[in-house]
């Protein structure tokens, strides 16, 4: 069963996106995936609307302490396994936020993460090099 | 209040905003249909980066505050770069001004087209989210070609810009300037015209005249409300008393209202472009600042959503005392509690989508009644396509 | 000189003017003539409140009104100086929305009290993760060094 999930994941991975105190650019550049220039509904992947339904999370953002009781619900909810990838330099390493009194990040001190895509913001190109080395890895 | 949050269950709700999910940022109180009242709950987003500002150089700055905003990333470098030139007393080089204001409307271009894309999102055209997120595709490349990158491109910094636009470049800029006129000439008379796109954006949302200046709105948001400010007229700063270009202003202060005053924009800034590359004069791209000496200085910008407004207070280092930044969106957002009473849920969504939030966010929303849990934000975006669904099958009778 | 600023003068002899550049103003007055002044500027001239600064100073709080004109692009800074002994200022708020939020804010970061305001609670700070009594925007601020092992 698990060999049937995995190999859902990896044909068609349905992707939440999640972002914690973030300033929106990777955010933006994640929704510009989906437009026509990049268009990834070709691999299969699809942005869903709840994290009960994902296969993936994007996450983003230097976590903030309002936000990081919701960051953690919403892994939960998350069935696994799930793969957390880590989009922009401020979900791998928190950044130029990390002397802020209300930066808590990053990802990895909470949640595991399989794979991280630096850039600020990382290239939509980069993006999807990063989603698909995460999978094949799987 | 915190124990009605620990009840209800989250549920996020979908990209349709490209902002954070955050549970009950925005409570909608409903009485049956209707909004009655609107909660908002900030802070999901706050970094701290007036705390971080005094730690580091006047140089480092602009990085900084870069990473404020993805969408307007370089009026915020703009504001503050004016503000510590301000203290210091200079004036840029005609060059470096022209450049500063062709790389603004540049962002201007692109963070409009970003924002029909959305509009058209929320009320299920997709359509339109897909033509105009394409053709800003366009102008991203012109960023990368310019300096190097889509986003977060650090063209400011104190004393000038940092990238030049080189005699061949030019070429490209008009090309793509061209395109985006034609294709944005192309979306605006198919959303201007399309009568469902009009029944479901006129009248609602409306903020008043009166309202607008006592809420001290700013950008299109006031503009759609007849409030003739423009920050770009008013306080003239780069180059924008060279070329001619009209601030484009509204009465009726409705969702179309301000869907209209971005559209329209977009025109008047290929128009300044335009008159800046053919006014562009050789010369020097930078003055080096020696040093900041004590004093205090304010800069300010029109970013696509507003006013943003940066003040520093300086006492003689290479490092501010103090840097209070203030984005649009800020005083725009405060505004909603007022724009959506007396509107039906599904209009709401709009509303607050209207006034193009930045800084802040926007994408959670939820509708409560007598305390308790009544839609959530993923159910408020299905009720604004029911209702652009029903509105179709009534044109089409 | 600019009318508004004539005005103002003989409005309130009190208020010392400094002018950086022809579009930058900076208006000192007492703390009491706050109210007055501000509602001079925003209901009788029509300017429109950009934003409120807090600054922590040797001297103690300076908080500063930013007013904007924009029919003139001239921007009137008023400054008025709290004690720290005696933080507390008159709110802008009950009156004025557009100052509700700055004010709220200055709060729960700086540590100034606004007599009168509707609601003064925190606006950024985490409801959950945050001891009210830190204020991040005064110049004794610590940061304490277990803030990068918190997270729960």
């Amino acid at each position: 069963m698990k060999d049937l999930r995995i190999w859902g994941l990896k044909k068609s991975p349905w992707v939440y996106h999640l972002a914690a105190a973030s300033c929106n650019n990777c955010d933006i550049e994640i929704l510009e995936l989906l437009t026509p220039r990049y268009d990834v509904e070709r691999f299969g992947a699809v942005l869903v609307g709840s994290p009960r339904h994902a296969d993936a999370l994007l996450v983003t953002g230097v976590i903030n302490r309002k936000s990081l009781p919701r960051v953690l619900e919403v892994y939960q909810q998350t069935p696994k396994p799930c793969l957390v990838i880590a989009i922009g330099t401020c979900a791998c390493n928190c950044h130029i936020f990390r002397n802020s009194y209300n930066a808590v990040g990053p990802y990895d001190k909470y949640i595991p993460v399989h794979a991280y895509i630096p850039g600020c913001p990382p290239k939509p190109e980069a993006m999807i090099l990063g989603v698909v080395k995460a999978l094949s890895k799987l | 209040m915190s124990e009605e949050i620990k009840n209800q269950r989250i549920v996020p709700i979908g990209p349709y905003h490209p902002l954070q999910e955050e549970p009950e940022f925005f409570k909608l109180i409903v009485e049956g249909e209707k909004v009655v009242d609107l909660e908002i709950h900030l802070g999901y987003n706050h970094r701290g980066h007036e705390f971080i500002s005094p730690e580091l150089t006047y140089e480092q700055i602009p990085f900084l505050v870069e990473r404020i905003c993805g969408i307007c990333s370089n009026s915020h470098p703009l504001a503050c770069v004016l503000a510590i030139e301000d203290c210091v007393g200079i004036k840029l080089p005609a060059r470096a001004n022209y450049i500063r204001s062709i790389i603004h409307e540049l962002e201007r271009i692109h963070s409009h087209l970003l924002w029909v894309g959305l509009a058209g999102h929320f009320i299920g055209y997709n359509t339109v989210w897909m033509w105009a997120w394409r053709y800003r595709e366009h102008i991203l490349e012109v960023f990368e070609m310019i300096t190097g990158n889509r986003n977060h491109y650090a063209a400011n910094k104190p004393g000038g810009v940092r990238w030049d636009v080189k005699p061949e470049q030019v070429p490209m800029i008009e090309a793509a300037l061209d395109l985006v006129e034609k294709k944005t000439m192309m979306l605006t008379k198919a959303v201007l015209d399309d009568p469902v796109i009009r029944a479901r954006l006129e009248g609602v949302g409306i903020l008043t005249r009166e309202q607008a200046i006592a809420w001290s709105v700013v950008g299109p948001t006031a503009r759609a409300s007849g409030v003739d400010i423009d920050v770009r007229r008013d306080d003239p700063h780069c180059a924008y008393d060279q070329v001619p270009w009209n601030v484009i202003v509204l009465p009726e202060g409705d969702v179309f209202a301000k869907a209209k005053v971005r559209l329209l924009e977009i025109f008047e800034s290929i128009k300044i472009i335009r008159g800046c590359l053919k006014d562009l004069s050789d010369g020097p791209i930078e003055i080096s600042i020696d040093e900041v000496p004590p004093g205090e200085g304010i800069g300010r910008t029109e970013a696509p959503r507003g006013e943003v407004f940066h003040y520093i207070r300086s006492d003689g280092t290479n490092r501010p005392l103090r840097h209070k930044i203030r984005a649009p969106s800020y005083m725009n957002i405060a505004s909603n509690v007022v724009a959506v009473r007396g509107g039906s849920i599904a209009d709401a969504a709009l509303t607050l989508a209207a006034v193009d939030p930045c800084y802040c966010c926007t994408e959670r929303m939820a509708a409560f009644e007598d305390g308790k849990l009544k839609f959530s934000g993923k159910e408020l975006l299905r009720l604004s396509w029911e209702r652009t669904e029903r509105l179709r099958e009534r044109f089409k009778r | 000189m600019n009318e508004s600023l004539k005005l103002l003068i003989e409005r309130f002899p009190q208020a010392g003017v400094f002018e950086k550049n022809p579009r930058r103003l900076y208006i000192k007055i007492p703390r009491a003539e706050l109210t007055a002044v501000a509602k001079f500027l925003h209901n009788e001239r029509g300017m429109r409140l950009s934003i409120c600064t807090g600054i922590d100073t040797r001297e103690g709080f300076e908080i500063l009104y930013h007013f904007s004109e924009d029919k003139t692009g001239i921007i009137y800074t008023i400054k008025v100086l709290v004690p720290k002994d005696d933080p507390q200022v008159d709110s802008l708020g009950p009156w004025f929305p557009a100052a509700q939020w700055i004010e709220r804010e200055m709060h729960e970061l700086l540590g100034v009290n606004f007599t009168g305001h509707p609601n003064l609670m925190p606006l950024l700070t985490s409801d959950t993760d945050w001891e009210p009594e830190r204020k991040p925007l005064r110049r004794d601020y610590e940061q304490r060094s277990d803030i990068h092992e918190r997270g729960n």
